[in-house]
């Protein structure tokens, strides 16, 4: 067997500011900052010889998205990616797509390799269905002839044909995507990344889009690197898996086996993400002091099977009498942010709206939603006149449901939920009876 | 061994392997200046209109305030068309400047999906104003024709003049485009110096009106160069070329874009973590 992709000791530092209040950098920050650095320096000339840090520099923190980590892909192999947010696992797959530089290690492959971190790179609103295959064929590295080649294919494959000179911002959401990815399967690499981006779609097109992965990569022995959050393609897809915790590599091996100690690792473990702690959202009317899922016996955790009761805890203490105060979440899906359900506590009989300390626990029931990623958001208003807690980035809990191993058909099914439904058999004539 | 593979990825991979990818990816350059161009033209039907009218308003605001107000000589030439040789190279470079200098942050969904030489973006989208100067120079000779002004064998040089204006919009686009992604307010500052620029390059009047003592100092402005070069092509010996001048302004163009590149090299490895 011939090596497709050898890593060796690779790892990624990322620099992470603490004095940044929104999302990018300013040069009217910076120089801000560096006046204030000098005019400290010039009042307190002994603070940074004495050993004590100056401020530019106790306001950056170091983070090893990925540390020390080792593998090798055989070629014609598929390769499941899995680990909780935040393991490493989209960083990995940056690094061997070259969109960002390692920070030491070195990764060595053999053959073309193809990235696919998101459907519909560089689609451009403006520009009709025919221009889009050609652009973003090229952008995901195809050449023009090779597009020229699969044209009809992928047209055929998208399901589009009368609609090719119109521009696709007048697409529906599905025809998009069913665009996006019939250029996206035709492409021809030895070597295939894909990052969740199947999730999108309809069921239909994701069972079309995963049967043609799996044909291209069992008959054409093409190599296939799968991340995903969903365990049951995981396990369909791919023969062996690669499981990321905190940047390292846990296990390399068969996928069920891999598969297995995610779960086990998943649900017993104490380390949640910071989200999940308790966060003060400070306001004059209402303080919230606590935020966060956990199951029925009271233990905090993100991630669930979709048999499980999500319970819902919010402390929050009223300041002064608020009446027509709602406390409330929005169940979101994760992917385009679509409000799933919202519940008030207000769809109680009586509430109290007066000053002091409140826990209240919202239950999700079990069997509610299919597997997959959502959001918790907070909503706390005052109805019809305010919102008090509303969009800020501490009241959001991501939760992931998975449906286990076994229960493989839950992802296949079309629709957003996948309640227990009661079937009974009325009025059976059996022949012959 | 290392031979068995054809692609090793480490920290800090040298420039031998840029070039080679560069050439690599010449059909994705290709792509992308052609989709800015169906953009440009497609989004609205002003798309053309919009390059034509821009500079010929330009042209005339320009002609009545320098031309006939501040009377500033012209020689012999016709005023509008001295304003408008100028305003050709002018146009092109406060174009390619912003677009370039936008490019990365208006694609960062690109930069932060795909690998490519990051170069490729400025670069390709300074395309855009190229077609948008042919545009203009047909509107030249049209002016010319209504003048009646017969342009001399110095035109045929022109593409020199403009590949020069090309290289000092692009040295100074890849510089301010790797800025950019650092710092955002970069944008603000942009627009700020095109305006600025035109007022400091001899766009409404001829580098003549500049003191002959002055007119060295008055080079380092790289579009100084270009801008007297275009006239000397175009209306010919009425606007002799200062040649110290205009080698200065060549060397400084060099340098800037060594330098923009040299920058943008430095820290494109580093674009995707902070785009």
């Amino acid at each position: 067997m011939n090596t497709a992709i050898k890593v060796d000791n690779l790892s990624k530092k990322y620099i992470i500011g603490h004095q940044q209040h929104g999302r990018y950098l300013t040069l009217r920050e910076t120089m801000a900052q560096k006046f204030k650095d000098a005019g400290k320096r010039l009042l307190h000339p002994f603070l940074s010889s004495s050993g004590q840090p100056l401020m530019s520099l106790s306001t950056t923190e170091e983070l090893w998205a990925l540390k020390d980590v080792s593998f090798e892909v055989q070629q014609g192999d598929r390769i499941g990616i899995i680990g909780r947010n935040g393991a490493g696992k989209t960083t990995l797959l940056k690094l061997l797509s070259r969109i960002t530089e390692p920070t030491t290690g070195r990764i060595s492959i053999k053959g073309r390799i193809a990235s696919l971190l998101e459907v519909g790179t560089g689609f451009h609103p403006e520009l009709s269905g025919r221009e889009n295959i050609y652009l973003n064929g090229s952008i995901l590295g195809m050449t023009k002839s090779e597009i020229k080649n699969k044209y009809d294919e992928i047209v055929e494959f998208a399901e589009i044909e009368k609609f090719l000179d119109t521009p696709v911002k007048r697409y529906s959401s599905g025809m998009y995507v069913r665009l996006a990815f019939a250029v996206a399967a035709h492409l021809e690499p030895e070597i295939l990344i894909v990052d969740e981006v199947l999730a999108v779609g309809d069921t239909q097109f994701q069972k079309k889009c995963l049967g043609k992965m799996d044909y291209v990569s069992k008959h054409e022995g093409r190599t296939v690197l799968f991340v995903s959050h969903n365990m049951s393609a995981v396990s369909r897809l791919c023969e062996s898996a690669i499981l990321l915790d905190k940047g390292k590599l846990c296990t390399y091996g068969p996928v069920e086996k891999t598969v297995q100690t995610y779960m086990n690792r998943m649900f017993y473990d104490e380390d949640l993400p910071a989200i999940n702690q308790d966060i003060i959202w400070k306001h004059d009317d209402l303080d919230v002091i606590s935020f966060h899922a956990c199951d029925e016996s009271a233990k905090r955790k993100n991630y669930f099977t979709t048999s499980e009761h999500i319970n819902i805890n919010i402390e929050y203490k009223i300041k002064k009498r608020l009446p027509g105060l709602r406390v409330g979440v929005d169940f979101m899906a994760h992917l385009d942010g679509d409000i799933i359900f919202r519940s008030f506590d207000d769809d109680l009989e009586e509430q109290d709206r007066t000053p002091g300390y409140r826990q209240v626990m919202c239950s999700i029931p079990p069997d509610l939603v299919k597997n997959g990623t959502y959001l918790i958001k907070l909503q706390i208003g005052i109805h019809n006149v305010k919102w008090i807690c509303y969009d800020s980035i501490y009241d959001k809990l991501e939760v992931t449901l998975t449906d286990g191993v076994n229960k493989l058909y839950g992802d296949s099914r079309p629709g957003r939920i996948m309640p227990k439904i009661d079937w009974v058999y009325q009025n059976n004539h059996n022949e012959g009876s | 061994m290392s031979n068995q593979f054809d692609l090793i990825i480490e920290p800090g991979k040298g420039i031998k392997q840029y070039w080679h990818d560069l050439w690599k990816y010449r059909e994705l350059f290709y792509f992308l200046a052609w989709r800015d161009i169906l953009v440009r033209y497609k989004q609205t039907i002003i798309g053309i209109a919009w390059s034509v009218v821009r500079p010929f308003l330009t042209m005339i605001v320009l002609t009545i305030i320098f031309g006939k107000l501040a009377k500033f000589p012209s020689g012999d030439a016709p005023y509008p068309i001295l304003v408008f040789a100028a305003m050709l190279p002018w146009q092109m470079f406060a174009n390619a400047l912003s677009e370039s200098s936008n490019s990365l942050i208006v694609n960062a969904n690109l930069l932060s999906k795909i690998y490519f030489p990051r170069i490729i973006m400025p670069i390709s989208s300074v395309i855009v104003s190229l077609v948008d100067f042919l545009i203009s120079f047909g509107l030249l000779a049209i002016l010319m024709l209504w003048y009646g002004f017969v342009p001399g064998l110095m035109i045929l040089v022109l593409p020199l003049f403009l590949l020069l204006a090309l290289l000092a919009a692009l040295g100074c686009g890849i510089w301010l485009a790797a800025l950019n992604v650092k710092y955002r307010d970069f944008r603000y500052i942009v627009p700020f110096m095109i305006q600025f620029g035109l007022y400091i390059s001899p766009v409404g009047f001829s580098s003549t009106v500049v003191p002959n003592k002055w007119r060295l100092l008055y080079s380092l402005n790289p579009m100084v160069g270009v801008i007297d070069g275009f006239r000397w092509a175009i209306l010919g010996t009425e606007q002799p070329l200062y040649l110290p001048g205009f080698l200065l302004s060549i060397v400084v163009t060099l340098l800037i874009f060594s330098f923009g590149l040299f920058y943008f090299r430095k820290t494109e490895r580093t674009f995707a973590d902070v785009i």
